[in-house]
C-alpha cells in the first residue's frame, strides 16, 4: 500500500486512493477545502481548483516535485509522495487567488440566501478571502429560472462546480438540465425552460454548494441557524430510498427535509423527491435524535467569532461617538 | 534557399488532385510502408527523425507514438488536429488548402505505424471550404484504392473521415477535440488518463497536427535520419511558419529550422522586412499565447547570440528573456503598434474561448480584459497594472488546460517588456492614439 505525506503527516493509504481522499484520512485539519468534488458522484471534481495542493516529491521513484499544483481531489497518491496544503505559504496564495476569481462574480446576497449558514462559499471565503474584493466592474447576473415545483435556480450564484449535472445524471432517471454557454457566459440550464420532474431530482438542492439551486418549499421560511436539525427515518416506498433524513424542526413544524450530511457536508444517501416535499409532517417520521452538525456549520461551530468580534468594535467605536447610547449597549 | 519538404510541390498547377499529386511522387510513403515495413519500423523512422509536435508543445513525437497503449482487442485511433485557431496561425490551412493529399497520404502512413483502422481529421468549423476540399481528395483516395479495404493489396485496411468542428479555439485542446469528436461539449477533459491510454471512446488514441503528420511522408520516404540532419540541435526538418504582421510579405513560409530570426524578418526569401520602411518593435514569435519580445531580445539573446528559429533558441533565457516557437504564427509589430491595444485583442480572445470549467480561466480572463479595457478607457491607475500581473500569476498554472497560461503568457510578458508603454497610458490618457481602431474592437466586443 503506497505511503503518502501530507503536511507532516504519513499515512498509508490503498492503491487508488486521491490526495484530497487521504488527507480526509488523516483529518479535517489537513483536507483541503473542496467545491466540485463530491465523494458520492463519479467524475466529480477538477473543476474550482480550491483543492490544489503542492507535491513536492512525486514518489520514491521519482522523486522530482510536479511542476504546478494539482487538483489533489483528482490526483492519485504515489508511493513515497509529500505533499504540502497548509504548510506551503505560496499554495495557500494560489488558493486564495481561486477563491477571489470564485468570488468576482458571485452577488455576495448572503443576507437574503437561503443557503447562508451551511454554504461552502462562504466557508471558504471566511477562510481565505480578502477582507475587500478587487473587482470593481459589474458582477454577472442572470435571471431566476424556475425549474419545476420544487427548485429555484439562481444562476447569478452559481459556481459551475458541475455537481448537479452529475447528480442528475447519475442519480436520476433522466438529466434534462445541463451547462450551455461557454466561458464566464457558461450557465446552468435546461435550455429551453423545462422542469426538471423525477423523483430524485431534489437531491439538486443538497449537492448545489452554494444558493444556486434552493428548495421552493423552505424558500425564506428561516434562516438555517433558527432550525434544529433531527434526524429520521420512514419506510419509504420508493426502493431506491433510504427514508434516511434529516428534519429541520422550528418548534414542532417541520420546515424542510434533507438528506443527511457526513462531516464534510456531502450527502450520505440521496432521497427521494417524496420523502423531501410532501412529508413534512412530524407524524410521518420516526425521529433518532438530534443530528451531528459538521464543523462546515454556523449551528454548531462559531466560525465568525472574528465577525463577532468585528460588531463589538464596531458597536464601541459608535459609541465613543456618542451614536449609541450607553444603555443600548449595556442591555446586551 | 532552404530545402521544403511540405511546401515543395505548391506551386504545381492540379496538384490538388490525386492525379498530379501521385505524378509528383505522391503516395509513395503508402507504398513503402505498407510494402517493405512494419508498423514498428515506421515509428522506428519518426523516433529518428527527431521529429517534433507542430501543434505548439513541440513534444517528440516518435515518444508519443510509442506511448500508445496497445491492449488486445481494442481499436486505436489517429486523431489529427486541424482545428488552428490560435491567432496568428494559418499554416495547416494553407497547406490542407493547397495540398490537401499530403495530409491524407501522412494519415495514411501514421495510422498503419499505430496500428488505426479509423482515423480521424478533426477541423474548425471556420474551414469549411477546406473540409469539402479533404472530402473530395478522401473521394480521390478511397476510388483509387488508397483508402478503404486492404489498401495495395495488403491486409491493412483504413477509413478515413473528416469532423467539422463548430468553431471553439479550445476544440483544438486535444482531449476537448475528443469530446467534441465524441459529440460532446467541447471541455478539455482532466488527465490523466492521458489520451494515449483513454482518448477516443475510451480507447487509446494519439492526436497529432496537420504539419506533424505531413511530415510522417518525407520522413518514410527518405528516412528518419536523413530527416533528421535538417535543422539544428533537437530541432530537426522543416517548419512552416505563417508570418503576419507589419511586414512586406506576409504569407507561409516553409524554413529549416536554425534560420536566424533576423533573416526570417529581413530577407525578401521570407518576410522582406518592415512595411513602410517602419522600424521594427516586437514580434509574438509563435502565436498569440507565446510571450511578444521586444526587438533586441528577438533578435539576440540576452547572452548577445544571434537568436534562430529553433525551439532551444527562441526559449532561450525562459520567459525571462525567451519566448517559444509555438504553432509558428510568427506576428510582427512594427514602431507603431500599441502594445497595450494588441495585448487587449490577445485578451479579449482567450476570455471568449475559455471554456469556463475552471475558476482562474473562467474568471481571471474576464476580469483581465475588463482592466485592459479600462486602461485604454483613460480609466487605469498604476494599481491596475500591478493587479493585472497579479492576476495573471494566479492563473497560471492552476488551470486544467494550458488554456489558463495561454491567456496569462501575453499579459505577462506585455507588462514585463513594455511595462513603460502602460505607465504611459495611465499617466497620461491623451496619448491613447489611434482611438478609431479601439473603438470598433470596443463596439465588436459590445455587439
Ligand atoms: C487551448 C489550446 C488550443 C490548441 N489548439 C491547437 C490547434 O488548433 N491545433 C493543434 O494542432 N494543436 C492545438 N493545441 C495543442 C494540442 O493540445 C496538442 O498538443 C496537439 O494537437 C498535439 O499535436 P502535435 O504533437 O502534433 O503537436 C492546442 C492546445 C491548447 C491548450
Ligand atoms: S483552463 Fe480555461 S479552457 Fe482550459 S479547462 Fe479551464 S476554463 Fe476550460
Ligand atoms: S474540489 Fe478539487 S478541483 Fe474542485
Amino acid at each position: 500500500m503506497p505511503k503518502v505525506t501530507i503536511d507532516g503527516h504519513e499515512i498509508e493509504v490503498p492503491k487508488g486512493t486521491t490526495i484530497l481522499q487521504a488527507a480526509r484520512m488523516i483529518g479535517p485539519h489537513v483536507a483541503p477545502p473542496t467545491m466540485c468534488y463530491y465523494s458520492k458522484l463519479k467524475t466529480s471534481g477538477g473543476y474550482c481548483r480550491t483543492c490544489l495542493v503542492k507535491v513536492t516529491k512525486g514518489s520514491a521513484q521519482n522523486p522530482n516535485p510536479m511542476p504546478k499544483p494539482v487538483a489533489s481531489c483528482r490526483t492519485e497518491v504515489m508511493d513515497g509522495m509529500e505533499v504540502q496544503n497548509n504548510t506551503s505559504p505560496d499554495l495557500l496564495e494560489a488558493r486564495r487567488g481561486v477563491v477571489e476569481f470564485l468570488l468576482i462574480n458571485h452577488p455576495l446576497d448572503c443576507p437574503v440566501c437561503d443557503q447562508a449558514g451551511e454554504c461552502h462559499l462562504q466557508d471558504l471565503g471566511y477562510q481565505n478571502g480578502a477582507q475587500k474584493t478587487r473587482y470593481e466592474f459589474k458582477r454577472r447576473e442572470f435571471e431566476k429560472i424556475d425549474i419545476g415545483k420544487y427548485v429555484q435556480l439562481h444562476m447569478t450564484r452559481c459556481i459551475l462546480c458541475y455537481r448537479c449535472v452529475k447528480t442528475c445524471e447519475q442519480i436520476t432517471d433522466n438529466r434534462v438540465h445541463g451547462v450551455v454557454h461557454r466561458g464566464d457566459a457558461a450557465e446552468i440550464s435546461t435550455y429551453i425552460q423545462n422542469a426538471i420532474e423525477n423523483d430524485f431530482s431534489g437531491n439538486v438542492i443538497d449537492v448545489c454548494p452554494v444558493g444556486a439551486l434552493t428548495d421552493k418549499t423552505f424558500r425564506f421560511k428561516s434562516r438555517v441557524w433558527y432550525t434544529k436539525p433531527m434526524d429520521a427515518h420512514r419506510k419509504c416506498e420508493n426502493s431506491k430510498c433510504s427514508g434516511k433524513v434529516r428534519l429541520w424542526f422550528k418548534g414542532e413544524q417541520v420546515l424542510r427535509v434533507t438528506a443527511r450530511k457526513d462531516q464534510w457536508g456531502e450527502v450520505e444517501d440521496f432521497i427521494c423527491n417524496t420523502c423531501r416535499f410532501d412529508k413534512k409532517k412530524k407524524s410521518d417520521w420516526e425521529i433518532e435524535g438530534p443530528s451531528p452538525i459538521s464543523h462546515h456549520s454556523v449551528i454548531s461551530a462559531n466560525h465568525y467569532t472574528s465577525l463577532n468580534q468585528a460588531k463589538i468594535d464596531t458597536l464601541k467605536h459608535q459609541r465613543a461617538l456618542g451614536f449609541i447610547p450607553m444603555k443600548k449597549l449595556d442591555d446586551k | 534557399m532552404g530545402r521544403k519538404l511540405l511546401l515543395h510541390n505548391q506551386n504545381v498547377p492540379g496538384i490538388n488532385t490525386l492525379e498530379v499529386y501521385r505524378t509528383h511522387g505522391g503516395y509513395a510513403s503508402v507504398e513503402k510502408a505498407l510494402k517493405t515495413m512494419t508498423p514498428d519500423q515506421v515509428t522506428e523512422e519518426v523516433k529518428k527523425s527527431g521529429l517534433r509536435g507542430r501543434g505548439g508543445a513541440g513534444f517528440p513525437t516518435g515518444m508519443k507514438w510509442s506511448f500508445l497503449a496497445k491492449p488486445e482487442g481494442v481499436p486505436r485511433y489517429l486523431v489529427c488536429n486541424a482545428d488552428e485557431s490560435e491567432p496568428g496561425t494559418f499554416k495547416d490551412r494553407w497547406l490542407m488548402e493547397k495540398i490537401p493529399h499530403a495530409l491524407i497520404e501522412g494519415m495514411i502512413t501514421s495510422s498503419y505505424a499505430l496500428g488505426a483502422r479509423l482515423s480521424y481529421i478533426y477541423i474548425r468549423g471556420e474551414y469549411f471550404y477546406v473540409a469539402r476540399i479533404l472530402e473530395n481528395a478522401i473521394k480521390e483516395a478511397y476510388a483509387a484504392g488508397w483508402l478503404g479495404k486492404n489498401i495495395l493489396g495488403t491486409d491493412y485496411s483504413l477509413d478515413l473521415s473528416v469532423q467539422v468542428g463548430a468553431g471553439a479555439y479550445i476544440c483544438g485542446e486535444e482531449t476537448a477535440l475528443l469530446e467534441s469528436l465524441e459529440g460532446k461539449r467541447g471541455n478539455p477533459r482532466i488527465k490523466p488518463p492521458f489520451p494515449a491510454v483513454a482518448g477516443l471512446w475510451g480507447c487509446p488514441t494519439v492526436v497529432n497536427n496537420v504539419e506533424t503528420i505531413a511530415a510522417v511522408v518525407p520522413i518514410v520516404n527518405e528516412g528518419g535520419e536523413a530527416y533528421a540532419k535538417i535543422g539544428v540541435g533537437k530541432s530537426t526538418g522543416t517548419k512552416l511558419i505563417s508570418a503576419s504582421g507589419h511586414i512586406n510579405n506576409p504569407g507561409v513560409y516553409e524554413i529549416e529550422l536554425g534560420v536566424p530570426v533576423e533573416e526570417f524578418i529581413f530577407s525578401n526569401e521570407y518576410c522582406g522586412g518592415i512595411r513602410n520602411g517602419k522600424k521594427l518593435k516586437a514580434v509574438v514569435a509563435g502565436g498569440s499565447s507565446v510571450p511578444i519580445l521586444p526587438t533586441d531580445l528577438i533578435l539576440k539573446t540576452a547572452k548577445g547570440e544571434p537568436r534562430l528559429m529553433t525551439y532551444e533558441s527562441l526559449s532561450d533565457g525562459g520567459f525571462q528573456t525567451g519566448t517559444m516557437l509555438g504553432s509558428g504564427g510568427f506576428i510582427v509589430m512594427d514602431e507603431d503598434t500599441s502594445i497595450v491595444k494588441n495585448l487587449y485583442t490577445f485578451a479579449r480572445f482567450y476570455h471568449h474561448e475559455s471554456c469556463g470549467q475552471c475558476s482562474p480561466c473562467r474568471e481571471g480572463t474576464g476580469w483581465m480584459e475588463k482592466i485592459l479595457h479600462k486602461i485604454l478607457s483613460g480609466k487605469g491607475t498604476l494599481q491596475d497594472v500591478d493587479l493585472l500581473w497579479d492576476i495573471q500569476s494566479k492563473i497560471e498554472g492552476k488551470t486544467i488546460c494550458p488554456l489558463g497560461e495561454a491567456a496569462a503568457w501575453p499579459v505577462a510578458a506585455a507588462i514585463r517588456h513594455f511595462r513603460s508603454e502602460f505607465e504611459a497610458y495611465v499617466k497620461n490618457p491623451a496619448s491613447i492614439k489611434d482611438v478609431h481602431h479601439y473603438y470598433r474592437l470596443h463596439n465588436l466586443a459590445e455587439a
